[in-house]
């Protein structure tokens, strides 16, 4: 019992940091209908330069909020200049963040080195308790947190404010949205820093996680964001935190239990879900 | 005095040429209807108006100042409200929410007119906090023209409100249309001539993406050469 809420917990925290990433990646598609896959490289590099941060100031709060910070002007970098001319071309999109998350990749190799970097944990999150057989990793608790935050601030956003109404209005008809008299460029612009910054921090978070960091998380993890986004239905806020979880947490009980098809599960999960709903748990 | 003039408009929608010089004055105070068969261009003429489809030629002139070349937010915030013929309300979005995301200001004037169309419409009251979604198609068409009417709008643009209404439903939304015209000058789109020549002043038909004809709805009516001939009406 005490393994299956270990497991348990080690799979929600998973699940937060996934949900970082897809969070921006559904937001992005379900009201710009844009697929981004560079939006992997987003977190790898939140993960890279906040962690730089982090070393120089020797503060993991300003390496988050430099990571936020630099999310959110790769966003408006990346929007303005490279998806904006690709809006109404799927294929090029394909082309284009293909091609960017690689670059952004190979980018980081040439900054930062080709080798792994090593991240520790900020003493003061280097802590865990046991409670009964279950053992509380404090810094797995603070992303957990951070997890349930962001979800909570992402919907109050889009149910509580204009921009909100906007960006739900626009998933729905864009063309209607314009009609009456909103900028929907600006608004995606908003969107897309907004998703950026998320998965930066989601890479940030990410790092003393796993300890280390390669060049490659951004595709490793890129991947798995496309499958949750996939499973919770493109567009859709909820669906990717429960698809997130799902895909934490059933990660980490085959990982555990048969790890020999781990690395299949995700891949499974989505075919099954796709075949009885095509539009995802959450999609229309 | 002329609100909006069209001039010589032609608008492509990929490789189809749809419309090939479409020209109407609109006065202001008056509403004008434009008439012609399925597919002859018209819905696409309210759409180049609002530019959801560019004019690749000829000019469009609203209040004096040329808008052809502004994107379409723009355009609304001329002061041009617009209805589609599929109503394009947001299905997700309580009929509240609707109303708030077209409201571009929230002072007093703009409070007043939401609440006056509301009086208009007391089906959009009643449901007031329920997804839009659940409305039906008449009462989606309330939340259509509610919506348009809810900013300080000098013209409005309406795309076939009686399109799949029932016939009772069509009196209603006649009767507010009626009310309206004190306060904002109208483009309509109708194929229901019963209704297009109740509330018309003035009518241009368009045939083939063309305009072929104009003049005041008092002479269509007793026209029945025309009418057969380019609106099938025997």
């Amino acid at each position: 019992m005490d393994v299956l809420l270990n497991l348990t917990i080690n799979g929600i925290a998973t699940g937060s940091l996934i949900f970082l990433l897809a969070a921006g990646l559904t937001l992005i598609f379900g009201l710009m209908h844009v697929l981004n896959f560079a939006h992997g490289a987003l977190f790898a590099w939140g993960a890279y330069f906040g962690v730089w941060i982090y070393t120089q100031t020797d503060s993991f709060l300003v390496g988050i909020l430099g990571a936020i910070v630099i999310g959110g002007l790769l966003g408006w970098l990346l929007e303005r200049w490279i998806i904006q001319p690709v809006y109404t071309n799927t294929m090029s999109q394909i082309q284009v963040t293909m091609g960017l998350l690689l670059v952004m990749n190979e980018c980081l190799k040439v900054f930062f080195g080709p080798n792994q970097v090593s991240v520790r944990l900020p003493d003061y999150l280097d802590q865990s308790w046991l409670l009964g057989g279950v053992i509380l990793i404090k810094y797995r608790l603070f992303v957990i947190a951070i997890g349930i935050l962001v979800f909570l601030g992402v919907q109050y956003m889009l149910k509580r404010t204009r921009l909100g109404l906007i960006v739900r209005a626009g998933v729905m008809n864009k063309e209607m949205v314009q009609a009456l008299g909103i900028n929907i460029k600006k608004v995606f612009l908003y969107v897309f820093i907004l998703g950026s910054s998320m998965a930066a921090l989601g890479g940030m978070l990410f790092a003393p996680y796993s300890g280390v960091i390669h060049a490659g998380i951004g595709m490793d993890y890129g991947i798995l964001a496309f499958i949750v986004v996939v499973i919770g239905g493109m567009g859709s806020i909820v669906g990717s935190a429960m698809a997130a979880l799902l895909v934490g947490v059933l990660g980490a009980f085959m990982t555990y239990f048969v790890p020999s098809v781990a690395l299949a599960v995700n891949m499974l999960l989505m075919f099954g879900v796709l075949m009885f709903r095509p539009a995802g748990l959450f999609g229309r | 005095m002329t609100l909006l003039k069209v001039d010589r408009i032609e608008t492509y929608i990929g490789q189809y040429h749809i419309l090939q010089g479409v020209s109407f004055e609109v006065k202001q105070g008056e509403v004008t209807v434009l008439l012609g068969r399925n597919g002859a261009g018209k819905t696409t003429t309210l759409r180049s108006l609002m530019g959801l489809n560019p004019i690749s030629t000829g000019s469009i002139t609203f209040k004096g100042e040329s808008i052809h070349h502004l994107p379409t937010y723009e355009i609304a915030r001329k002061g041009i409200g617009y209805v589609p013929e599929d109503q394009g309300v947001f299905p997700d979005l309580t009929i509240e929410e609707n109303i708030r995301l077209a409201m571009q200001k929230s002072d007093d004037a703009t409070l007043e007119r939401r609440d006056w169309i509301l009086n208009l419409f007391p089906d959009l009251k009643t449901f007031w906090k329920k997804p839009s979604g659940l409305l039906s198609g008449g009462q989606k068409q309330m939340l259509a023209i509610a919506r348009a009417c809810v900013n300080d709008n000098e013209l409005l643009l309406i795309d076939e409100p009686s399109k799949g209404l029932a016939p009772i439903m069509v009196e209603k939304v006649m009767n507010v249309l009626q009310e309206m015209k004190d306060r904002v000058t109208v483009v309509l789109v109708e194929q229901n001539f019963y209704m297009a020549s109740t509330i018309g002043d003035g009518y241009y038909i368009i045939d083939d993406g063309r305009t072929v004809h104009s003049g005041q709805m008092a002479e269509l009516k007793v026209n029945e050469s025309l009418k057969k001939e380019y609106l099938g009406i025997a």
